[in-house]
């Protein structure tokens, strides 16, 4: 048998053809990567830029002062700051538990002929744009909240109610009777934008949980069931322990969302730039007083728009930090 | 931002848009022109255009990006006139080669939603007014609104402050006047498209205004006179610097407007809050609009004046239809006086 050199020539030059085309997707897959960490880097860029004026003028001052006075020219971020925080914050605190149910009841609970029709529901009501949920906070919830919940709240939680006597809670669990204590009489504060924001966020983390939930091997959940398991036994000790990683993942991706969420905010925050020990308070977030001010804003008040853009990035980065530390944790004592 | 294409030769090029030629034969020549800035001018401005363009072809693109906006955009040169809810200062003017007219008229009202008080029933000066935005009077039967409302028992509701979120040329009137007629407001809050609020709770835009006063009780705001006739929000009548009570309509704007000491205020630079007219509204507004002396494109600029030329003229019936108040008869010949010495075209 003889081969010609034609005949081995083809192959090589398939290779090198081969490789050529390999080092070029590899590029062009980097240059994918690539745009990603440099519109990130541009941006944060270009928002600390922005906002230099700003933190040279007031330094370190900036992230502790509690004014935001465009008529004496003086700026701090602590109100947006704590505002962007708390409201987050709160709308973490009812998202989570009401999304696990959700989850729960879909992927463990319901009768198979729900299930996908509810999981569509929840991934539609994801969809809606945040300026729907913003009217309908500011024209249906608010009032309703002001009518109904608040004087509620007020009156046996906070330490200044309408007949003057404050209940048991509000007298001895400390911090409490300031949280529910306001004079003001309508609906927009801060609690009602975290209760809006929960329900905005309750989509994106409950239909994560859903989809981890089924990933759960049958077998595994079979084997507990046949050990004598009731459903919240195996919800608590098989289901969530093989997705806690993901579950927490959807948590922080909700949470991502609600530290950003603008329009909704900024109809049922009350736009309010004074520090209140309150919840029932108005108040301000980071978004909200830059989609508020930015268009009629010039020189350091621009400036200093621009650098609560910039503690946003911040805030969102430790956020996305915290998460990754958790995970890494969880994975650490789980051994793997 | 649209170049400075004719109609003409856009159609020729673009073979789409043909049946557009034969719909708008009697469009040749005609100009595009742009401008963008103040919201507050907007509908007047979308109404006028749409006449103007059914009169001439001549259309005219106007984005509503707030003053701020406007301004950043003709000291750029990317549009042929800005629309700014204050004046430019006359060294700022001088430094770009800009000059600046106003161009229509509007109010502002303080609004309430008091049980049983209807508009124009209650009454307020100056200082009071100023005195309730500061949070210093907190109820409505305290003693200085009782003595300036004699005859109106007022219920002992508690005030609950509504003031625009965002930055706004009707915030920047309306704390004009207020640091015009208190002290303690000029010295503390001073005045701006958006200050620091001493008091109260914001609402984003007239309509959120309109929406926090109409939903608290006791509640007092302040928005362009429309929104409060459209929601049918109470007003208040103000007591203005000539000490009369006035309630906010057509005439009294337009007392302010033509008392206003026009004569001596270099490029129009004058803002009319507190105007001295026996019969004048205290918070009456206008809109300047902003162009250059010498512009990039001539042809677009002789478009543009003929536009304003022909809306301060003939635009009545438009702005009148939304509530604006066209400009008193001798400030229009003001105006073009002032075209005819400042800009040479």
């Amino acid at each position: 048998m003889s081969t010609s050199p034609a005949a081995t020539a083809i192959p090589e030059q398939r290779a090198t053809r081969d490789a050529r085309h390999d080092r070029l997707f590899a590029g062009l897959l980097k240059a994918c990567a690539l745009i990603v960490l440099a519109s990130l880097l541009g941006a944060a860029f270009a928002t600390l830029w922005g906002g230099r004026e700003a933190f040279g003028t007031f330094g370190w001052h900036f992230l502790a002062n509690s004014a935001w006075d465009p008529g004496n020219q003086d700026y701090g971020a602590l109100v947006p700051v704590y505002g962007t925080l708390a409201t987050s914050f709160i709308a973490l605190l009812i998202a989570v538990p009401v999304s696990f149910g959700i989850a729960l009841y879909l992927s463990e609970v319901a009768p198979r002929w729900l299930r996908t029709p509810v999981a569509s529901a929840i991934e539609l009501l994801a969809g809606i744009p945040s300026i729907i949920y913003g009217m309908w906070g500011l024209f249906i919830f608010a009032p309703f909240f002001a009518e109904h919940i608040k004087p509620w709240l007020t009156n046996y939680l906070g330490n200044n109610p309408d007949d003057g006597h404050p209940s048991w809670v509000a007298a001895h669990v400390p911090f409490v009777g300031k949280m529910f204590a306001s004079d003001y009489p309508f609906g927009a504060s801060i609690l009602t934008a975290g209760i809006v924001l929960a329900v905005m966020i309750i989509p994106f983390i409950s239909s994560v949980m859903r989809e981890v939930f089924q990933t759960v091997p049958t077998r595994l959940k079979e084997s507990a069931y046949a050990l004598g398991s009731s459903t919240w036994e195996v919800v608590w000790d098989i289901v969530l322990p093989y997705t806690r990683s993901a579950v927490i993942g959807g948590i922080f991706l909700g949470l991502g969302r609600a530290l950003g969420e603008t329009m909704a905010v900024t109809f049922v925050l009350g736009n309010a730039m004074e520090l209140s020990s309150s919840l029932l308070d108005p108040g301000a977030s980071i978004a909200s007083t830059i989609a508020n001010q930015f268009s009629e804003a010039v020189g350091l008040q621009k400036s200093a728009l621009m650098a609560l853009a910039f503690l946003l990035f911040v805030v969102t980065f430790i956020v996305l930090l915290i998460a990754r530390m958790m995970l890494r944790r969880l994975a650490s004592r789980e051994g793997r | 931002m649209l170049k400075a294409t004719t109609t003409v030769s856009r159609l020729g090029t673009a073979a789409v848009l043909a049946a557009a030629t034969l719909l708008g034969a009697n469009t040749a020549q005609a100009t595009d022109i742009t401008g963008a800035g103040s919201s507050f001018v907007y509908p007047v401005l979308s109404k006028w255009s749409a006449a103007y363009a059914e009169k001439t072809g001549n259309q005219l693109n106007y984005q509503s990006v707030g003053s701020g906006a406007g301004i950043a955009q003709i000291k750029e040169g990317t549009i042929d006139f800005g629309a700014s809810d204050a004046p430019m200062k006359a060294e700022d003017l001088q430094k770009f080669g800009l000059g600046q007219f106003p161009v229509v008229v509007g109010g502002i009202v303080p609004v309430v939603n008091i049980a049983g008080v209807q508009a124009g029933q209650i009454k307020l000066d100056g200082a009071t007014l100023a005195d309730i935005f500061l949070g210093k009077i907190k109820n409505w039967n305290d003693p200085k609104i009782a003595a300036l409302n004699s005859g109106l028992t007022l219920p002992a509701g508690k005030i609950t402050v509504v003031h625009r979120s965002d930055g706004s040329g009707t915030s920047f009137n309306f704390t004009n006047y207020l640091s015009k007629v208190s002290t303690e407001w000029a010295s503390k809050v001073k005045f701006g498209t958006a200050v620091d609020w001493p008091a109260g709770v914001g609402g984003k835009g007239n309509e959120g205004v309109s929406q926090y006063v109409k939903q608290i009780k006791g509640s007092i705001g302040y928005v362009e006179y429309a929104y409060a006739v459209k929601n049918k929000i109470s007003w208040v009548d103000l007591k203005n610097a000539a000490g009369n009570v006035v309630s906010p309509n057509a005439n009294s704007f337009a007392a302010a407007a033509g008392t206003a000491d026009w004569a001596s205020a270099k490029d129009f630079n004058l803002i009319m809050t507190n105007a001295p007219g026996t019969n004048a509204w205290p918070i009456t507004a206008t809109t300047w609009v902003i162009m250059y002396k010498k512009p990039k494109n001539a042809e677009h600029s002789k478009v543009a004046f003929d536009f304003f030329k022909w809306a301060l003229e003939n635009g009545q019936s438009q702005a009148s239809a939304l509530d604006y108040v066209p400009l008193p008869q001798d400030l229009v010949q003001k105006i073009e006086a002032y075209w005819a010495s400042e800009y040479k075209h």
